[in-house]
């Protein structure tokens, strides 16, 4: 076994377990930790994959700043333990297995798609010669209008968070 | 034999990782000396005088006292939690050093660099990646305490650390502009040559603003005097780790440690040009600086020994004396001089900084709450954002 092959396999076990135990996990902020355990395990994949920009982008946004709001959140609202509602029925007995159900088809469709072809021959993963450089190139040429489109949609967003939190003076 | 021709990459990272990590962690212990050292010296004391001849054995029985000391678990705290913080905050702090290139790239042992553990494309990107997620290991070391001045401290921190990231990541970005690159050694050959032949061309000429926004916001993320709120002794005893004792208070303070490294290696990458240095080529004396360096320690040692130690203390410093001329004899060899200049200048500027930071401690008093997150955001911030700009629009109209 490949020493990619094994980290593959270290990480993706990692991401499942960290996403089971973000919905299992009871403390607000053990699922916080789960889901920054996700994002990590899943920057590996990604660096595995030769996608060093998106690796690096995805721990800066995702585990750097998004989630570290939420535990700052959960800390100053010093969040308690959640209630347990007894498990109902219906879930244990539809929503279980209509989730392995829901598993499987995607596996299917994935087994059966041309994309699942590409990655079980290894002709998906990306292309090694894709630099940075490469990659704001695309986003500053033929991407431009959706790239600043979003900046704007952010902006916006942002001063729209500043009018609500003034709203009471 | 078979299996490291087979594995080159494997088998030198891990040796490499293995030496990185013994030189770090024995750096981080004579910081502290250095630190206490230089702090007495400003303020008219000796500072460690009695463990080893002057005191250099201290950081060792400091260690050993953490180690003896009782740990303890509040009985209120998140266990887990209060267990992963210090490892997520040293190990954080010591991966961000594995990226750091502390030599040029060109010297190679079985085909990998020597002096880097992991040279990737987008080095600085990932060195801020790290670093982001620091702020962890303090919020939820003050969370899962659940007393009130460590959640009170971290709560603090974590603002802190978030506000002054926005102006540190943006006033490297003027240098960025100016190398085109995120690769480390790229950055750092963009800035060899020379303004009129004397005056390197390091990017602290043309990114001064740049450099001092830098400083400051890093200054502010190692939670260090004069933006050590987070632990304010007169105000929250001694903030998010106020409940750790023994080891992992250790662990803290050595991540603390790491984290000062970190960023004097970034500064010394970005803004004074790592490894070259900072002479013309043609002067080739400048190889005999490192060697002329340890035989002027070895020589004072020697002064010293002879006249000032008594007893096991002079037995000691006549050890450091040896040490000392040994290696400056072996810096004097031709093909060890080539070598050893890269990270000669590097450790130079590195320490250059760290002393920057203590004479910081030793003469600035603390800012107030309010007058820290006043300056970061409506100072710190417009003035990089500004920075920025400017780097940018004179780059636009040099090269059209």
């Amino acid at each position: 076994m490949t020493i990619p092959l094994l980290l593959f396999f270290i990480c993706a076990i990692l991401a499942v377990v960290g996403a089971v135990s973000l919905i299992l996990a009871r403390e607000p902020i053990h699922s916080a930790l789960s889901l920054i355990l996700v994002m990590i395990a899943l920057a590996v994949l990604y660096l595995l994959l030769g996608a060093e920009f998106i690796a690096a982008v995805q721990i800066i946004v995702y585990a750097g700043a998004v989630m570290v709001l939420f535990v700052f959140v959960i800390m100053l609202l010093n969040a308690g333990a959640e209630e347990r509602t007894n498990w109902s029925r219906i879930a244990l007995w539809v929503g279980v297995p209509l989730g392995f159900f829901l598993l499987l088809e995607c596996a299917h469709w994935l087994y059966g798609s041309p994309a699942g072809a590409a990655i079980g021959t290894g002709s998906a993963a990306a292309t090694p010669g894709i630099s940075t450089a490469a990659l704001s190139e695309q986003l500053f040429t033929n991407y431009l209008f959706p790239f600043e489109a979003t900046s704007i949609l952010i902006l916006i967003a942002i001063l729209g968070a500043m009018v609500l939190a003034r709203r009471d003076e | 034999m078979g299996f490291i021709t087979e594995h080159p990459v494997l088998v030198v990272s891990l040796v490499k990782i293995a030496v990185l990590l013994f030189i770090v962690m024995t750096a981080l212990a004579y910081l502290t000396w250095f630190e206490r050292k230089v702090v007495a010296r400003i303020q008219s004391r000796w500072g460690p005088y009695y463990v080893g001849a002057h005191g250099l054995l201290q950081p060792l029985a400091d260690g050993l006292k953490f180690l003896f000391k009782e740990d303890l678990t509040p009985p209120a705290a998140d266990r887990f939690v209060y267990l992963l913080a210090p490892f997520i905050a040293l190990s954080l702090a010591l991966t961000a050093i594995a990226l750091i290139p502390f030599g040029p790239p060109g010297i190679r042992v079985l085909g990998q660099p020597v002096f880097v553990v992991s040279n990737i494309d987008i080095g600085l990107l990932f060195v801020f990646a790290i670093t982001s997620m620091g702020v962890y290991g303090v919020a939820l070391a003050g969370w899962s305490s659940n007393s009130k001045y460590p959640l009170l401290g971290s709560l603090r921190s974590s603002a802190q650390m978030i506000s002054y990231e926005v102006s540190l990541t943006l006033s490297v970005v003027g240098v960025l502009l100016l190398a085109g690159s995120l690769d480390f050694n790229q950055i750092i050959s963009g800035q060899s040559g020379y303004y009129w032949h004397f005056l390197p061309r390091w990017h602290v000429w043309l990114q001064i603003v740049g450099f001092l926004c830098y400083i400051t916001a890093a200054i502010a993320e190692t939670n260090r005097i004069p933006f050590d709120l987070p632990e304010a002794e007169t105000e929250l005893v001694a903030g998010f780790h106020t409940e750790y004792s023994s080891f992992k208070f250790a662990m803290f303070f050595m991540a603390e440690y790491a984290n000062m490294i970190t960023v004097s290696c970034l500064a010394t990458i970005l803004f004074f040009g790592g490894w070259l240095s900072p002479f013309p080529d043609s002067w080739h004396w400048q190889l005999y600086l490192p060697a002329a360096g340890l035989l002027a320690l070895a020589a004072y040692c020697a002064w010293d020994t002879v006249t000032e130690m008594r007893g096991i203390a002079r037995l000691q410093f006549a050890v450091v004396t040896m040490l000392a001329l040994v290696g400056g004899l072996i810096c004097l060899l031709p093909q060890v001089q080539v070598v050893i200049i890269g990270p000669f200048w590097f450790v130079t500027k590195v320490l250059a900084f760290l002393f920057f930071y203590v004479w910081i401690r030793g003469t600035l008093p603390r800012f107030r709450y309010d007058q820290l997150m006043s300056f970061g955001w409506k100072l710190l911030l417009p003035v990089s954002l500004a920075n920025l700009v400017i780097t940018a629009l004179l780059i636009v109209v040099r090269h059209g």
